[in-house]
C-alpha cells in the first residue's frame, strides 16, 4: 500500500494510463501509445511502476496465465516501455518511463495553468485562515 | 516549511471524456469552498497568469448561473454555466460553457468538486466531463486559455517589430 504511493510518485507514469486512447488522435509515433492502450499491458505497466518485478510475480498478480503475460510483456519490451534483465534463472522485468513523455507533456502545459490558479488561491486561503483566527481572538 | 506551499495540482484522465484535477490545499475545506464560490475572492485566482478577472458573478443555489469575465490581454475571456447541486462544503456539481466557441452550450462540460478534509487539509477533486473525446482533448489543449494567451503575446511581439 505505501509502496505504491512512493512508488506513483517516483515514477509517474500511471495517472496518463487512461488517456492513451485519447491520444491516438494526437500522437505523431503511436507505438508506445498503442501498446498502452490495452488495459491489462496498463496494469503491467502499474505494477512494474512499483518496482523490477519477475515475471512469476506478474502472473500471479493479474491472474492470467503465463503465455498471455510474455504476450503483453513482448509487446511493451517492443516499444521499450519495459525492460528485462536475467538475475539467475529469473527474468526480471522494469518500467522504462521515457516513451511515454510525449503523453506527459501534452496534458503539462493544462496542468501549468491550474497550478497557477491554485497558487493564488493558497494566497487567498492564507488570508482567510488569519481573518479566521483574528476573529476567534476577537470572542 | 508547511505553511503556504500545498503541492501541485495533478492531472489524470479517468475515461476518455474525462479530465480530473486533484488539489491539496493547506486549509480546512470551509476556507475551500469560500474561495472556490465568493466572486471577490474568484477575482483573485481564477485567471491564474492568463489576465484579469473583470466580473465573476455567482448564484450559488441549484438552477442558479455563474459567469466569470476575464481580460487576457485586450479580448475578453468568458465562461459560464448553472448550477445543478450545492452541497457546501463537500460538493458542488456545475456546467461549464466557454463562450469564444461556434454553438458554446452544445460543448457544456460538466465540472463536479469535491471536497475532503483531513487534519486540517483539504483534497479537492475536480472531475471535468465533456460530451466526447474531441471535446474532452480540445479543453486539454487550450490549456485553459493559457496557449491562446502566449499566442497573443507572441502576435504582439510580432506587430511591435513590425511597427
Amino acid at each position: 500500500m505505501s509502496e505504491a504511493t512512493t512508488a506513483h510518485s517516483r515514477v509517474d507514469v500511471f495517472p496518463y494510463g487512461y488517456m492513451i486512447a485519447g491520444m491516438a488522435r494526437a500522437a505523431t509515433t503511436t507505438d508506445a501509445f498503442n501498446a498502452v492502450a490495452e488495459p491489462r499491458r496498463r496494469q503491467i505497466l502499474d505494477l512494474l511502476a512499483q518496482g523490477e518485478r519477475p515475471v512469476n510475480d506478474l502472473v500471479a498478480l493479474l491472474g492470467l496465465a503465463q503465455p498471455q503475460v510474455s504476450k503483453h510483456l513482448r509487446v511493451l519490451r517492443e516499444v521499450d516501455l519495459v525492460r528485462v534483465r536475467d538475475e539467475g534463472r529469473q527474468r526480471m522485468y522494469r518500467l522504462n518511463a521515457g516513451p511515454l513523455k510525449p503523453l506527459h507533456d501534452w496534458l503539462s502545459r493544462y496542468e501549468a495553468s491550474w497550478n497557477k490558479r491554485f497558487d493564488l488561491m493558497d494566497e487567498v486561503l492564507e488570508e482567510l485562515k488569519e481573518t479566521e483566527k483574528d476573529d476567534d481572538n476577537d470572542h | 516549511m508547511t505553511t503556504t506551499t500545498s503541492g501541485t495540482a495533478k492531472v489524470t484522465t479517468p475515461a476518455d471524456n474525462q479530465i480530473l484535477i486533484t488539489r491539496e490545499f493547506n486549509a480546512p475545506k470551509h476556507l475551500v469552498w469560500k474561495a472556490y464560490t465568493t466572486p471577490e475572492l474568484v477575482k483573485r485566482w481564477w485567471a491564474g497568469e492568463n489576465g484579469t478577472v473583470t466580473s465573476a458573478t455567482i448564484d450559488l443555489r441549484p438552477g442558479g448561473t455563474w459567469r466569470y469575465v476575464m481580460d487576457a490581454g485586450g479580448r475578453d475571456v468568458i465562461f459560464r454555466g448553472e448550477y445543478r447541486e450545492v452541497v457546501a462544503p463537500d460538493r458542488l456539481v456545475n456546467t461549464e460553457v466557454y463562450e469564444g466557441i461556434p454553438d458554446p452550450d452544445e460543448h457544456a462540460g460538466l465540472v463536479t468538486v469535491t471536497l475532503t478534509e483531513k487534519d486540517g487539509r483539504t483534497i479537492m477533486e475536480m472531475l471535468c466531463e465533456y460530451r466526447d473525446r474531441t471535446d474532452r482533448d480540445a479543453v486539454i489543449e487550450s490549456g485553459m486559455e493559457g496557449g491562446m494567451q502566449t499566442s497573443m503575446d507572441a502576435l504582439e511581439k510580432v506587430a511591435v517589430s513590425l511597427a
